[in-house]
């Protein structure tokens, strides 16, 4: 397993044991507490193109705790890149400061491009700065599927063996698809909870198939409620609809709430990737089963793993 | 243009207007009928200079029709032939020297193609900035190439080539 200059573009790049690695790594940093030491003296480079104040933050407390000094933009506004600089020469440019560059960038594939910039540098020898991808356009956003994992793995105490509903939109969401490619990783069955118009996509569904992954798509929440070991809310999107109507009758029905959530095991989390709307009530944010915070939370530990073992700071 | 349609046996198409033979070139056959054109334009072949035929709907078979282009003193690169394939995935290319078939060659899809045609994902950063294009076949038949850097499966006729005529 080589983690050293490994660039964090897919969830896809990982298998599972090198998930579980990070995992342990997370969970022994989470217990044995953050060194300020480990990252000393190393710099990460925060390019935020899209403000994501959420994501931005996280990364950022993730390099401090360990001691990193961080450099950043967010949003363009008043950067070189709104006199038309391109990506590519702002990577290079950056690179010559910064150990490890975190970029969140609205064009697709805009990351692994980025690495393939750092990876051609390093061939002409100099050194090799990795990238991690805060998400690009809707393509991607791993260390987010790597949280949620971790989440479910710290609650459940094992992956393996779980039952997984995935609620709301799960046709344009990314954040399902790429969990449902990391779940299946794992012997998990899996829920789409969704309407008709938004559920999951064939391409999937098939990639899922043949691993073997048991799914079943359903149209209601109580379907899965009392079997459900997690259940993942997103958002659904005013835009996707034709008609405020058919809105309002889909947005009543993919929503929890105290009195539904209370009928769910003991032992259920439920995760949202946030910023929530109203799909969860916020009566149902005192119940021992919402998780949501806490899973966002999970993502200092997550980074702060992923950033010492690129940079070779922790084996 | 021309045509045996339901007129010609084989032979005939064969002998009939396609027939001048070329002493040094390329015979691009078996394309599929109606793309010939679009060959020709992806390859220039349209500019002034080229010595070109082009031959709609000829008779492959008894029940098989296929476009076919014949062009004097121009030969492919590597590159043209990847192009050749993703528009006519059984097209066979003929080296014409002397009068004779210097060398045939069946095209096929590679497995990579660099800088042949656009993803047609429109918000890939290689639709956005300056970036060699970079695509992985998945499929031949029907054809479907995944996108290196949006991971976006373009379906054949999804795909436009780079060069003239392609864009
Ligand atoms: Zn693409």
């Amino acid at each position: 397993m080589e983690f050293v200059n490994r660039d964090i573009v897919s969830i896809k790049d990982f298998t599972r044991p090198e998930l579980e690695y990070i995992f342990e790594k997370a969970k022994e940093i989470e217990e044995k507490g953050y060194s300020r030491s480990t990252l000393k003296g190393k710099r990460v480079g925060l390019l935020f193109y899209e403000p994501s104040t959420r994501t931005r933050m996280s990364f950022d407390t993730a390099a401090q705790t360990l001691g990193a000094d961080t450099i950043w933009f967010a949003g363009v506004e008043g950067t070189s890149v709104m006199k038309g600089e391109t990506l590519k020469d702002t990577i290079e440019t950056v690179a010559n400061y910064v150990d490890v560059i975190v970029m969140r960038h609205p064009f697709d594939g805009s990351a692994r491009w980025a690495a393939d910039v750092t990876t051609k540098r390093a061939k002409q020898g100099l050194k090799k700065v990795p990238i991690v991808n805060g998400g690009d356009g809707k393509n991607e956003h791993p260390t987010q599927t790597m949280l949620d994992l971790y989440s479910v793995q710290k609650t459940q105490g094992g992956i393996d063996g779980l039952e997984v509903a995935l609620v709301g939109d799960l046709k344009y969401g990314r954040t399902t698809h790429s969990l449902s490619y990391a779940l299946s990783m794992f012997d998990t069955r899996i829920d789409y909870v969704a309407p008709e118009a938004l559920q999951i996509p064939a391409h999937v569904v098939s990639f899922l198939k043949q691993k073997g992954i048991a799914q079943t798509k359903y149209s209601r929440i109580e379907d899965v409620i009392e079997t459900a070991d997690v259940i993942y809310m997103t958002r659904i999107q005013k835009e996707r609809f034709p008609d405020e109507n058919e809105y309002n009758k889909v947005k009543g029905v993919f929503r929890i709430d105290k009195s539904l959530l209370s009928r769910a095991k003991p032992t259920m989390r439920l995760m949202h990737p946030l910023p929530r709307v109203d799909e969860i009530a916020v009566d149902a944010d005192d119940d021992q089963r919402s998780y949501y915070f806490q899973q966002a939370g999970n993502g200092v530990p997550v980074r702060a793993t992923l950033l010492a073992l690129i940079m070779g700071a922790v084996e | 243009m021309m045509g045996g349609m339901g007129m010609k046996k084989p032979a005939e198409a064969k002998k009939g207007l396609m027939v001048s033979p070329i002493e040094n070139g390329t015979v691009i056959d078996h394309i599929p009928p109606g793309k010939a054109i679009k060959i020709a334009e992806i390859l220039n072949l349209l500019q002034p200079g080229y010595v070109v035929i082009i031959g709609q709907n000829l008779r492959s078979t008894k029940y098989v029709l296929k476009d076919l282009i014949k062009v004097e003193n121009r030969y492919l690169t590597g590159e043209e032939y990847n192009k050749i394939a993703l528009i006519a995935p059984n097209a066979t290319v003929n080296m014409i020297r002397n009068f004779e078939i210097n060398e045939k060659r069946k095209v096929t899809v590679p497995d990579v193609l660099e800088e042949v045609a656009f993803c047609a994902n429109a918000n890939c950063i290689s639709n956005k900035e300056h970036v060699p294009s970079r695509l992985y076949t998945v499929s031949r038949d029907p054809l479907v190439m995944v996108c290196h850097y949006c991971n976006f499966e373009s379906k054949g006729e999804e795909l436009k080539l780079k060069g003239a005529g392609g864009r």
